[in-house]
């Protein structure tokens, strides 16, 4: 297979065979025209199927080492679409440390249909057995978690999933298949939100799933179409465009990420930098609460905004922002405390991000 | 953005990098063509959109910061860029251009400004005595594209504007295949920077534009006059194209060029492979003037295989580019010159530039550079030996 530079920088080329454009068009049309009974072109109305979208469904699957790809208007679309696979009564494992919009999906939406879910430390694979009741039906990872990058072994995991014959789904959205392809160690479902490193100008909202397994494949299509939270053809097209440049980015990001880790380690106001080695998101904690906001209010280049994986470096406050809606005791007590920023280093030169950083930590003391 | 940050830096942060109103970090597309004067006696600063349209000024800004220049112009086309520029001139000025230039300046020049009484001549630019030697009392501009098109042939710019100052000449500076990561001819002198933004600075293959910007304020109060009078401007949705675009420009450039560097070498040592013209090669005759004025060789490559046959055979079996026209793109685009871009050119005319009928050009992209060696490999195993000696 040719390398995932090569694929990226190649989607949608060769896909129109009519006009030999290079790149793929948006098709807006909502319907499709058959020439007769029976005879779809594969595409007949834009819920179901249309082809600015295909080429991203199909991009990812290839890129994830899965079967079928599917596009959401949200990566929250893309959780809400594959939890549709379940029934009231099941049970899943969660990944403890997790995004703060997961969680309000599973504990004020699903739990009202009767799901339940189970937050466990995935660093601890005998509490995580033991965890395990005749009614789980499967397990949600994070990995590395957000916000407190730490990672899991997803073939470990899997080993375990598949003795008690469950499905295992993968939150690959901080790390994309250019760093991690959960599938590849057996996974059965991989999401992103592709708003973050894919899409990676902070410019289009959208969600991708692939899966493997005919059966799961096909009843995910099912629940695609039915529920209808599907990507807009202008989306999908901005997030292959995005999806061009996401090998040379994350390069890029990963590189500065390095640098930056190793100069806030080095810094006397950082109790923690947290850091799994590989990526461009790292957490920390500076060593009082209170210098937080003056830290933030003092940034020149670093963006104070939510979100991440873009191109601009963007500097989240989980407390208030990303974390606000898991309670408080149970956000602390999981370690997201009032001291930890969260850092998603963008593509700019690292001399320019560590100047920054450099005199926010200066200023913030002086009061 | 006061602080003093790298290039790579400003691509991302400037004064465009959050709206004032929202704080949104993504420019909005004003699709308005007209806006409400809320006094009566002062309008505003944008009233028509073909005059002003903020999402287009974003792009006008950022471009002038990125040059080195005070103001910036979007075009709809690089051609549009262009012909706006040229509109500066007047009926009996006269025009020195690089005999190597793009074939669509070149129509401009001979069809149609030439009917309006601009004369002109094309000069070899890298030789400073022959462009010396042809400066008329009536010349007004001189025209340069460096690296050219299709045989990357460099010119010495700070020479050109040393002759044009001297001789009261305006310098215009195609800067398309360089871009100012590279080079940044304002800075050397250079008074009119044009670019077909539809190559590396838009970067995806998707977007149509031209820019331009310049260093004086007299002279960007003339182009605004033209921009404004002539109306070829950029529509909204392709301005923000461009400028998304341009946020990747170094790191695309920085390994489309890595790339570009690696090909021409392995090039260079293939036996059925006749010549290479990169300005990265050190044999290359404009290496030195490139080193001292550019800060990187680029990503455009030409070569030279046998004759017709090899490059038809190459351009058959070769995978991984698209066979077009065009160039700077996020896929590696593989073009003819001989019946693409200087099809319009007389056979001899074309040879007697170097532009033979086993030239190909070659626009590196993203994909891996191990992937489009191997696919060069497998495409030139079925290009013949070259024919021997005595076949001629």
């Amino acid at each position: 297979m040719e390398k995932v530079e090569t694929l990226l920088a190649q989607i949608g080329n060769r896909s129109d065979t009519v006009t030999g454009t290079v790149n793929p068009p948006v098709y807006f049309s909502t319907a499709y025209r058959h020439a007769g009974i029976g005879q779809s072109t594969g595409f007949d109305y834009i819920r179901t199927g249309n082809p600015t979208r295909k080429i991203v469904e199909e991009a990812i699957a290839k890129l994830e080492g899965g079967d079928q790809g599917y596009a959401f208007s949200s990566g929250m679309a893309a959780i809400q679409t594959v939890l549709a696979l379940f029934e009231s009564g099941d049970e899943f494992l969660v990944s403890a440390d997790l995004y703060g919009g997961t969680y309000r999906l599973f504990e004020r939406g699903w739990r009202k249909y009767g799901l339940s879910f189970q937050y466990v430390d995935f660093r601890d694979m005998q509490l995580v057995e033991n965890s395990i009741t005749e009614k789980t039906k499967a397990i949600f990872l994070e990995t590395p978690t957000n916000p407190l990058m730490q990672e899991t072994d997803i073939a470990e995991v899997a080993k375990l999933a598949k003795k008690h014959g469950l499905l295992l789904i993968v939150d690959n959205t901080f790390y994309t298949p250019v760093l991690q392809r959960p599938i590849e160690q057996g996974a059965d479902i991989v999401i992103h939100s592709a708003t973050k490193y894919l899409g990676g100008h902070n410019d289009v909202l959208a969600g991708l799933v692939v899966a493997r397994g005919e059966d799961l494949c096909q009843r995910l299509a099912e629940y695609q179409n039915a529920i209808g939270a599907v990507l807009s053809p202008f989306d999908s097209w901005l997030l292959i465009r995005g999806m061009k440049t996401l090998a040379l980015r994350m390069r890029q990001h990963e590189e500065n990420a390095k640098r930056i880790s190793e100069f806030l380690a080095a810094h006397e106001d950082i109790t923690d930098v947290l850091y799994p080695g590989r990526g461009g998101m790292l957490s920390f904690r500076l060593r009082e609460e209170k210098w937080v906001n003056r830290f933030l209010q003092s940034l020149r280049l670093i963006t104070f905004a939510e979100s991440l994986g873009g191109v601009e470096s963007f500097i989240t406050y989980p407390a208030t922002q990303t974390h606000a809606d898991i309670p408080e005791e149970i956000r602390i007590a999981n370690g997201v405390c009032n001291r930890l920023l969260r850092f998603s280093v963008g593509i700019e030169h690292v001399e320019d991000l560590i100047a920054d950083l450099s005199q926010a930590l200066q200023k913030m003391k002086e009061v | 953005m006061e602080q003093r940050v790298s290039f790579q830096t400003k691509l991302l942060h400037n004064k465009w990098k959050t709206d004032p109103q929202t704080g949104a970090v993504s420019v909005p597309i004003q699709h308005a063509s007209t806006f409400h004067q809320f006094d009566f006696d002062t309008f505003g600063k944008y009233d028509y959109s073909r005059s002003g349209n903020p999402t287009r000024e974003a792009l006008e800004e950022t471009i002038a910061a990125l040059e080195g220049g005070v103001r910036g112009f979007a075009f709809s086309s690089g051609m549009a860029a262009i012909s706006t520029a040229f509109l500066l001139l007047s009926k009996g000025d006269h025009v020195l251009v690089t005999e190597d230039v793009y074939g669509g300046t070149y129509r401009m020049i001979t069809e149609v400004l030439s009917r309006f009484g601009i004369e002109y001549t094309f000069v070899d630019m890298t030789d400073l005595h022959e462009v010396a030697s042809h400066i008329r009392p009536n010349t007004k501009v001189i025209y340069v594209e460096t690296p050219s098109n299709p045989l990357l042939k460099v010119t010495d710019i700070r020479g050109i504007v040393k002759l044009a100052k001297a001789n009261g000449c305006l310098t215009f500076l195609d800067n398309t295949f360089m871009t100012p990561a590279l080079q940044r001819p304002l800075d050397l002198g250079v008074d009119v920077v044009l670019h077909s933004a539809t190559k590396f600075l838009a970067g995806h293959s998707d977007v149509v534009a031209g820019l331009a910007v310049v260093k004086d304020e007299e002279l960007a109060k003339q182009l605004y006059k033209l921009q404004n009078a002539f109306g070829a401007v950029l529509g909204v949705q392709d301005a923000w194209l461009v400028l998304r675009g341009l946020k990747t420009l170094h790191v695309r450039l920085k390994q489309s060029s890595e790339s570009a560097f690696a090909i021409a070498r392995y090039l260079a040592s293939h036996p059925k492979v006749e010549e290479v013209f990169y300005p990265g090669l050190t044999h290359h005759p404009g290496h030195s003037v490139q080193r001292y004025q550019a800060s990187g060789f680029g990503a455009v490559l030409s070569f030279r295989l046998a004759d017709e046959e090899a490059a038809r055979t190459f351009v058959k079996h070769v995978r991984i580019p698209v066979f077009a026209v065009s160039l700077g793109a996020v896929e590696s685009i593989l073009s003819y010159p001989a019946k693409m871009s200087h099809a319009a050119m007389p056979k001899e005319e074309r040879e007697r530039r170097g532009i033979t009928d086993g030239l190909l050009r070659l626009s590196v992209g993203l994909e891996a550079t191990d992937d489009l060696i191997a696919d060069f490999e497998q495409a030139l195993s079925h290009v013949k030996e070259t024919p021997a000696v005595s076949a001629r």
